[in-house]
């Protein structure tokens, strides 16, 4: 088949593997905004400066003070989500009762402030981030060479994305969030405190983008402006997968890294709007999103 | 969703009356007048970055003010524009009265094809929807062979209006630019103060009171969009044939971003707010073009200062102040 269509399948399995490599990104991403808008109501703009600050934090610790990279996955997230929950506290709780654009302006601002602070203090040009010792070097798989490191990336955002669901889906915390996130006033006359289940959640949604931040320092150039470009591929992500499911945003957002690549094998040109191309689609055929639910 | 928009983001200014109010036509007349002497003080370059801007704000601000839709992608039609612009105008070699309009023409078509799908989702998406939209219109304007990749379409002649009148000249310049702009925002003015600007207002602040008083409310959003999107590229296509550059600055998220900001400092869903936002803005990154990425971390936190502290904006609170829509 492959010779056939004149692809090498080292070319093919190259690209899907990049692909995968992309949607774990678009995924974990399109998550966090998933469950920060659930219950907040709000699109977090900011959500790529975040990732951009997780694989800096992480960089940082390497850096400073001498901290791996396996202690940066547990640490940047903490971190990372505090100073979410801070920026929730101060700026946007007192959002709730305006109109959610407000939340999208404030969060956008919020994301021009961090991208200049690092732009200024570290230019554009970006920090390498070498591969933890333990996953450097590749596996033969027989049909293609699977660097360690893409291979974790993978398995990790994947387990990530799975526990996300589980604990949303079928534990008691999540069964508040999920209730709270329909009738929050019933909820709190219920005896939770709603306003700190959100506050909370906030920082969760930004620690799941901290945490793609390093996962993606090792591959990617640690560079300010890499979460800029990518937040506006998850907002489509986000449109076509529609923020109604938790599945759905994982789904989705492996699947459209998939269809990047097999475009980057096949139509090159197309590979940077292809996403784009099937949102319009999606908006023709199902404008709620291909796992929304119509309002 | 539909239960937010009545405590939505339209400031109390905005509730403009029926008709044209007598101070409306004379801060006109005095801001003519202005524009008529300013270049004996200020730097006609200077003025005429300020006059795209505000008409591009001004042109965010029909849609975003009175139309109650947020696009942040608006970038797309500026500079989709301001590209054919300077592409008509150096390669075809048109005129300059030429290349705006073929500008201006292709940024109501693409806004026919963006608004039409865009206008099938609300509120945050439709923000979504537009920006992704805007992206992809940046890549193509990255790939494609006719707008000079990095770096863009240079050294644009900027040509003879009407085949006699040497545009060369910065003064002669500015004078039509400020033309070109004041009689926009007179339209603009007009299509706000028209019956259909009053049923946009509605769509606005009850969808579901219009729809049901039988108003076709897509085909409204959809109208305003295309409108929206022919001023803002009539604002780039101006801004190319003036700075006889079109570059991939003008049709980057960052540009959709700004003239959002202009709009939001100066009060959206006011008159005159885009103006004073845009003179703001443009002053601003003026003074601070030395001071690199600070006017970017500027920017974010006058976003966030108008968003928490300021949301009816300056022009906003001067009405409010003086008890008069602006």
């Amino acid at each position: 088949m492959f010779e056939l269509l004149g692809i090498p399948p080292q070319a093919l399995f190259g690209q899907l593997l990049l692909g995968l490599i992309n949607g774990s990104f678009y995924a974990l991403l399109s998550l966090g905004l998933a469950v920060i808008f659930g219950l907040l109501n709000i699109i977090n703009f900011s959500h790529g400066a975040q990732y951009m600050m997780g694989a800096f934090v992480a960089w940082m610790l390497l850096t400073y003070t001498g901290i791996n990279y396996w202690w940066a996955l547990l640490i940047v997230p903490l971190v990372v989500g505090a100073t979410g929950v801070v920026i929730e506290r101060l700026m946007i709780s007192r959002l709730y009762h305006l109109d959610h654009l407000y939340g999208l302006l404030l969060t956008f601002g919020l994301a021009l402030i961090i991208q200049g602070l690092f732009r200024n203090q570290y230019g554009v040009s970006g920090l390498p981030y070498s591969i933890p010792a333990e996953l450097s070097g590749g596996t033969n798989l027989g049909f293609m060479f699977l660097p360690n490191y893409r291979g974790w990336v993978i398995v990790a955002s994947v387990v990530v994305c799975f526990a996300t669901w589980f604990a949303i889906e079928k534990t008691r915390l999540g069964a508040y969030l999920r209730a709270a996130t329909e009738n929050p006033t019933l909820v709190g006359a219920f005896g939770i405190n709603v306003p700190r289940m959100i506050t909370l959640t906030y920082g969760f949604g930004v620690a799941l983008a901290a945490l793609a931040g390093v996962l993606a320092a090792p591959i990617y150039s640690v560079n300010p402006n890499m979460g800029a470009d990518l937040i506006i591929v998850v907002f489509a992500v986000v449109v076509i997968g529609g923020m109604g499911s938790i599945l759905g945003a994982i789904l989705t957002g492996f699947g459209l890294g998939i269809v990047e690549g097999l475009t980057r094998v096949f139509y090159p040109e197309g590979s940077a709007v292809v996403i784009f191309v099937i949102m319009a689609i999606v908006l023709l055929v199902k404008p709620a999103g291909l796992f929304g639910r119509t309002q | 969703m539909t239960t937010q928009s009545e405590t939505g983001y339209r400031s109390e200014a905005a509730a403009l009356p029926v008709g044209t109010p007598r101070h409306h036509m004379v801060i006109f007349a005095v801001l003519l007048g202005l524009l008529l002497v300013a270049p004996s003080v200020l730097y006609p370059v200077f003025l005429m970055k300020v006059l795209c801007f505000a008409l591009f704000a001004s042109a965010l601000n029909l849609l975003l003010g009175f139309g109650g839709l947020l696009s942040f992608g608006h970038a797309a039609f500026f500079g989709s524009s301001s590209y054919v612009a300077a592409y008509a105008a150096k390669a075809w070699g048109f005129n300059p009265e030429f290349a705006i309009l073929l500008g201006v023409l292709a940024a109501a078509v693409l806004g026919l094809a963006i608004g039409a799908l865009a206008i099938r989702r609300q509120g945050i998406y439709f923000a979504m929807v537009t920006l992704a939209f805007a992206q992809m219109v940046f890549f193509f304007a990255l790939q494609a062979p006719f707008t000079g990749g990095e770096d863009g379409i240079q050294a644009v002649p900027r040509g003879k209006l009407f085949g006699f009148v040497d545009l060369s000249s910065d003064l002669t310049l500015y004078f039509v630019v400020v033309a070109i702009v004041f009689g926009a925002l007179l339209l603009i003015y007009r299509i706000i103060h028209s019956p259909f600007g009053q049923v946009l207002k509605a769509i606005r602040d009850n969808e579901p009171r219009s729809i049901s008083l039988g108003y076709k409310v897509n085909r409204y959003k959809l109208a305003v969009f295309v409108m929206s999107a022919a001023l803002a590229g009539l604002a780039g296509a101006t801004k190319a044939i003036v700075f006889q550059l079109a570059s991939l600055t003008d049709v980057y998220w960052t540009m959709s971003g700004e003239v959002v900001l202009m709009t939001l400092l100066g009060g959206m869903g006011t008159v005159f707010g885009p103006l004073v936002g845009a003179a703001v803005i443009v002053t601003m990154q003026n003074y601070f073009a030395g001071f690199g990425a600070w006017v970017t971390v500027l920017q974010g936190a006058i976003f966030v200062v108008s968003v928490l502290l300021f949301r009816e904006g300056i022009v906003g609170v001067l009405a409010k102040w003086l008890k008069k829509p602006l």
